[in-house]
């Protein structure tokens, strides 16, 4: 695949069929609605394909939890609301230790909100909208590439802890064309999988559930799991630092939030080339970059948190670092976009103030 | 024609669907109680059964083996 | 002596935990026995509903995935079409098919999917013990409703065959019951009926079949059996709803 101009859904939508993705179950939900349509028209050209658009995004995520049992790699996308209706199905998936891959095209909130891009499904995502002990890994991308490789990357992912994995992307992500190479299909088949169901020939039958009345199986359960997170957490924990070396300040944001904060920067660097500020971007949001804050301690001491929301990844960089330095938060939630220049104007004050403390 | 049936005891839960429903009421809940505490079902040998499985098709617990000439 | 009926291979050597006459344990035997008859059981997919008959898994020998209360229809749907020619069947109650799981299972059979339901409906919510379903009958009292059902609160006990009838692709719906050796009987031939037309790809089929639930009604199993036939065959008639062979 060579560099082709694409939407972040389309380019989303190719990457999952490039990683072997054959089942994808929709509905539509602005601003997302590109996805569904280009799957309706691709998976035909796939052997094995299968495109539903379901009745409800709730019926969507089941039927991703069926095709996902019956060994398939299978998508569903939706946006804010309609990721509200799948959390049901994505704990159980997370209980069932079924992959899968699920995509938040995030919108303005909360209740019907409205269309425009937002970060407000942060706790949703990365604290397990629905019930039970569990969690799934949450990809941030900040570019139509990087939607492409994380969904590349989160249907291997997905597979090889048999977890449910979201991207989350936001309204703007979605719609922004931006030139993206597709990443190339493995030319080795898809591992096999001995767990799913297939009609029990010429073996034990299998049974895929997360019902567990004995209370001792299911604590048991419950640290397999937990055990299984923290492999996740040593291993598959991914972020981008830009200019943190020497930062004194450093700004966390991710996605859109990231691209603005990183404009900002280059904005003020360029008026005043010993001010020392950088970026700490995470991209995966669950396992959340906890170790890589702590270790800026070492030459930042203010930590600028922006956020298109009014706050909740905040939470995360205050436990990252417990307690020490300063941590400021700027937020514009209900689907503002802020411009660079608003952003580097806060980000300069909290930068001068921290300056004129460090004199005293 | 003759038949002969066989309940196992520990799975018949004492429903009595099969001594309701037999053409020749040959099929009784004995006195006997099984490891889970059910009255279970015994055929009635003083009655002739003639293996037509209609307690094998209503018991719920698939408990009656039934023969027959 | 030749021995003329065993216990079937598919339904596994242990006890079952449904209470004394309850109607899923005969229906499991038929599912047991139809797969054993049309050497079904490496073939076959079956998704258990939350309800009392979420414990299948235990006892029917076969690939089994357990799907979310009310969204059996859906997880059916996903791996019928990634397994089109596996046997794939979901087992519901009235309150897992005809209340939280109505748009599934409505949007399964519009499409056509090629699945099979086994729709068990004994009028309550068995499993929580008791409550009113959707196909609990007018001035049935349930825990839930204690007056007995009514219509001016509650609406009238929902048909699902004749719902389902008008909808284009479903291709085949019986109601059966399993209170008599007769009607067990036309059960049994109704559950192969339908798995028949699902591997001829006929479109969607659902046997609806009324089961007696002694424990909830109150009622010993000889009367809940006596029951069906007085009062819920007064609403819910036996009989082909919908055959269109493919």
């Amino acid at each position: 695949m060579n560099k082709q101009l694409m939407y972040g859904t389309h380019a989303l939508a190719e990457a999952a069929i490039q990683a072997g993705c054959t089942c994808y179950f929709g509905y539509p939900i602005t601003p997302q609605n590109e996805l569904p349509e280009y799957m309706a028209q691709r998976l035909t050209e796939i052997p094995g394909g299968v495109f539903i658009q379901a009745e409800s995004e709730l019926a969507a995520i089941n039927m991703v939890l069926g095709a996902s049992a019956a060994g398939a790699r299978a998508l569903t996308s939706s946006s804010s609301p309609g990721i509200s209706l799948k959390q049901e199905g994505i704990s159980f998936m997370a209980g069932m230790e079924l992959p899968a891959v699920i995509a938040n095209i995030m919108r303005g909130g909360p209740g019907l909100g409205n269309i425009a891009p937002s970060q407000a499904d942060y706790f949703q995502a990365t604290r397990g909208g629905g019930h039970g002990d569990y969690r799934i890994i949450v990809l941030a991308p900040g570019s139509v590439q990087e939607i492409a490789d994380l969904t590349f990357r989160a249907f291997d992912l997905a597979d090889t802890y048999r977890i449910p994995v979201m991207i989350l992307g936001d309204g703007m992500l979605g719609q922004l064309m931006e030139p993206v190479i597709i990443p190339k299909p493995r030319q080795e088949p898809l591992p096999e999988k001995d767990y799913i169901v297939s009609g029990a020939q010429g073996r034990q039958p299998r049974v895929i559930k997360s019902l567990i009345l004995d209370t001792r199986e299911m604590e048991e359960h419950n640290w397999k799991l937990f055990r299984k997170y923290q492999l996740i957490q040593q291993r598959e924990t991914r972020w981008e630092s830009y200019l943190t070396d020497d930062a004194e300040l450093i700004v966390i944001a991710y996605g859109t939030a990231a691209r603005i904060a990183k404009g900002a920067i280059k904005r003020l660097r360029k008026d005043d080339p010993n001010m020392k500020i950088g970026l700490l971007r995470p991209i995966t949001l669950w396992p959340f970059p906890t170790k890589a804050i702590k270790e800026s301690l070492s030459t930042a001491s203010d930590y600028f948190v922006f956020e298109m929301s009014a706050g909740q990844m905040v939470d995360d960089v205050l436990l990252s670092l417990e307690g020490k330095g300063r941590v400021h938060f700027y937020g514009r939630p209900g689907g503002i976009v802020p411009t660079p220049a608003e952003l580097a104007r806060s980000i300069a004050r909290r930068y001068y103030q921290m300056k004129r403390t460090r004199k005293r | 024609m003759k038949g002969r049936i066989v309940i196992d005891g520990e799975l018949c839960k004492g429903c009595g669907l099969c001594v309701h429903f037999c053409p020749r009421s040959a099929v009784v809940l004995s006195r006997k109680i099984n490891a889970k505490g059910y009255v279970y079902a015994e055929p009635d040998a003083k009655k002739g059964c003639t293996g037509c499985a209609v307690c094998a098709l209503m018991c719920p617990e698939a408990a009656i083996e039934v023969s027959r000439e | 002596m030749k021995r003329i009926y065993v216990r079937p291979q598919t339904l596994r050597p242990v006890p079952m935990h449904y209470c004394p006459g309850c109607g899923h344990s005969i229906i499991h035997r038929l599912i047991a026995e139809v797969l054993d008859e049309m050497k079904l059981r490496e073939k076959a997919i079956c998704v258990p509903p939350a309800g009392c008959a979420v414990l299948a898994y235990n006892y029917l020998d076969i690939d089994m995935v357990e799907a979310p209360h009310g969204r059996a229809t859906a997880v059916a749907t996903g791996i019928k079409r990634v397994r089109p020619a596996n046997l794939v069947f979901s087992y519901q109650g009235d309150g897992d098919l005809a209340a939280i799981g109505t748009a599934e299972a409505l949007h399964a059979a519009n499409r056509g999917e090629q699945i099979t339901v086994i729709f068990v409906n004994n009028a309550v919510y068995g499993m929580t013990g008791g409550q009113m379903a959707p196909t609990t009958l007018l001035g049935q009292k349930t825990t839930t409703s204690p007056f007995g059902r009514n219509v001016k609160t509650e609406g009238p006990p929902i048909k699902v065959c004749e719902l389902l009838a008008g909808l284009g692709s479903s291709a085949y719906l019986e109601r059966v019951a399993v209170n008599s050796p007769a009607n067990v009987k036309k059960a049994k031939s109704a559950i192969a009926k339908a798995f028949t037309y699902q591997l001829r790809k006929a479109g969607f089929t659902l046997v609806e079949i009324l089961s007696p639930c002694p424990t909830n009604w109150k009622m010993d199993p000889v009367a809940a059996c006596r029951w069906i036939d007085e009062e819920m065959m007064t609403v819910f008639p036996l009989g082909v709803i919908k055959d269109l062979p493919c």
